[in-house]
């Protein structure tokens, strides 16, 4: 069956009121070099049998952790994800559950989404979560756009040591709403933001100081003095968190933060490339709770006194005042949320607190066992599971021939800053063992 | 409840109490009867400075969401701080407690486009 929605003589019609004369002149505005005809991409048809054997043999073109033993981490994290949360996630109510619009007949998702937002305020000490966004990245740039909103003012301030493609998201979205992105230099020693170039003139008209914790090269901030100098200047506290740190690290609201964001990656969700994940969203108080993004899930009780859950707060995203909303995105990754909510629950504080632990002691071990064998850590600040190990070496030849002994190594620095060409980001979860960390080291040894 | 003599009123049902070349400012009785229960007042921060007309205050309600419109030029010089945690005052006291800003007054020759109680009850008569 074809799938063309339009009749001829409506497609005339919608072409004569736009004043043009074909589809193509509809299109021009698209640079002809990024088009494909679809017609000429597409091979014949196949029968069922031979289309499974072609999709298995491109799958096994593809490597992943089942088989590779990864110290890749910047973002996507190997964790051990419980049998559970797929058995949970995989149910049908939840797995083709659609949106939750109609609040009287999705209780159970909107159950689940409650759950997942009591979570995560536990998890950042916040006072409210939202039902999850996209990924961290874009949560992230929507809390800019959020402590712009509350704080009435038009600049945000982000370290030079948050990951780079965050920077580059945060960026897309504020700079198409004319507010200024002032970038925080970090010190060539620790490895943190450069408290030096923490100046009146930075923060005085900022919305924002985003503090990544752990930051992108696994190292924590010095989030408290973030926290004061921000604040004094009557700006937001905004910090992008590793949720399976929060296990072991401060709580972002003992150190004063006002917005939380993070990516749930970590927590359930399994790499798969890249996506999909979901970003988590959480702030202090009742007045930041107003402006916040995305659906909120409230509980309330019906005529009976029963309990019930119910979007609540909608207002300003979906409804009657969207363009006085700080976004108007009013969809959310439930699935992947429920995945991140199971695998907490699973967890529990202790088994988080362990995780966490397990990911520091093993990777403090890597970074011993490579200091051995000649390999320097690059930077003083104490870090969490990632850290940036020095030589000077090709890390992009380096890593062909790691994957020759099955590992993913870790990523290549030099592509995100000039000076870091000798360096690669490493990254140790709880998923490693000691075995595996020694015949890394063994093999890493042979190629340095 | 009778709109209280001494008052400024403007089109979109806000009240104007002069002070000293501070201009106090809320709802009416009217409009509150209109938008029904109150839940959210969002109030303007301090010192900040608006135009005439221009929106600096968000009223919630369970039916509508309402901005609140300058009805003078001004500098923001108080807030009712009451309706962060009693919304409902609005309704319960509109020309009283449920007060929600108060202006310094820039221009003071703009309250002459303001209407008096008689012509604001005027204006209602035709609604």
């Amino acid at each position: 069956m074809r799938y063309i929605p339009t009749t001829q003589e409506e497609r005339e019609r919608m072409l004569a009121a736009l004043g043009i004369q074909s589809l193509e002149e509809l299109f021009q505005a698209i640079p002809s070099h990024i088009r494909s005809d679809p017609s000429r991409v597409l091979p014949e048809p196949l029968a069922e049998s031979q289309l499974l054997r072609h999709m298995q043999e491109l799958a096994s073109q593809n490597q992943d952790t089942q088989a590779l033993v990864s110290f890749m981490g910047a973002g996507a994290y190997d964790h051990l994800i419980p049998a559970v949360v797929n058995h949970v996630t995989q149910r049908g109510e939840f797995l083709t559950a659609y949106t939750p619009y109609q609040a009287e007949i999705s209780q159970g998702v909107l159950q689940a989404i409650f759950e997942f937002q009591t979570l995560i305020a536990e998890l950042t000490g916040m006072d409210a979560a939202n039902a999850s966004m996209y990924d961290g990245a874009t949560a992230l740039a929507e809390a800019c756009l959020m402590a712009c909103n509350a704080a009435r003012r038009q600049k945000v301030v982000l370290p030079a040591t948050l990951h780079p493609e965050w920077i580059d998201v945060v960026k897309l979205y504020l700079e198409s709403q004319d507010i200024h992105v002032e970038i925080l230099p970090f010190d060539g020693e620790a490895g943190t933001v450069d408290l030096t170039a923490l100046t009146d003139d930075l923060g005085s008209d900022a919305a924002c100081v985003v503090a990544p914790y752990p930051n992108f090269f696994g190292l924590l901030e010095p989030v408290e003095e973030l926290s004061q100098w921000i604040h004094d200047r009557k700006g937001l506290f905004v910090m992008a968190v590793d949720p399976v740190a929060m296990g072991l690290l401060q709580s972002p609201g003992a150190v004063g933060a006002d917005i939380v964001v993070g990516d749930g990656q970590p927590l359930g969700n399994a790499m798969a490339y890249g996506g999909p994940s979901f970003g988590f969203f959480a702030c202090r108080g009742t007045k930041l709770v107003r402006r916040m993004p995305g659906r909120i899930v409230g509980q309330t009780q019906d005529l009976d006194g029963k309990r019930g859950f119910v979007l609540t707060m909608q207002t300003r995203e979906q409804h009657i005042r969207r363009e006085k909303a700080t976004s108007n995105i009013c969809s959310n990754q439930a699935l992947n949320a429920l995945a991140g909510a199971v695998h907490l629950c699973v967890l529990g504080p202790e088994g988080l607190r362990e995780a966490a632990y397990q990911c520091l002691q093993k990777a403090t071990y890597l970074k011993q066992c490579l200091k051995d064998i000649g390999i320097k850590t690059a930077f003083s600040a104490p870090s969490f599971r990632e850290f940036v190990a020095a030589a000077d070496v090709n890390w992009a030849e380096v890593n062909k021939r790691l994957l020759e002994y099955g590992f993913l190594g870790g990523l290549p620095l030099g592509q995100y800053h000039e000076d870091l060409d000798s360096c690669v980001l490493l990254s140790v979860t709880e998923a490693r063992t000691k075995e595996e960390i020694d015949r890394f080291v063994h093999v890493l040894g042979g190629l340095c | 409840m009778a709109n209280p003599r001494d008052y400024l009123y403007t089109k979109d049902h806000e009240w104007v109490r002069v002070i000293d070349g501070t201009a106090r400012i809320g709802i009416t009785e009217y409009a509150q009867n209109e938008l029904g229960d109150v839940v959210f007042v969002e109030l303007p921060a301090p010192e900040l400075i608006v135009e005439e007309g221009e929106g600096f205050a968000v009223v919630e309600s369970v039916k509508a969401v309402s901005d609140i419109y300058a009805p003078v030029s001004g500098t923001v010089k108080a807030v009712n701080e009451a309706l962060e945690d009693s919304p409902e005052l609005v309704n319960e006291s509109p020309f009283d407690e449920g007060w929600i800003a108060e202006l310094e007054i820039n221009d003071e020759s703009q309250l002459k486009d303001l209407m008096t109680a008689d012509e604001y009850d005027a204006l209602l008569e035709e609604v």
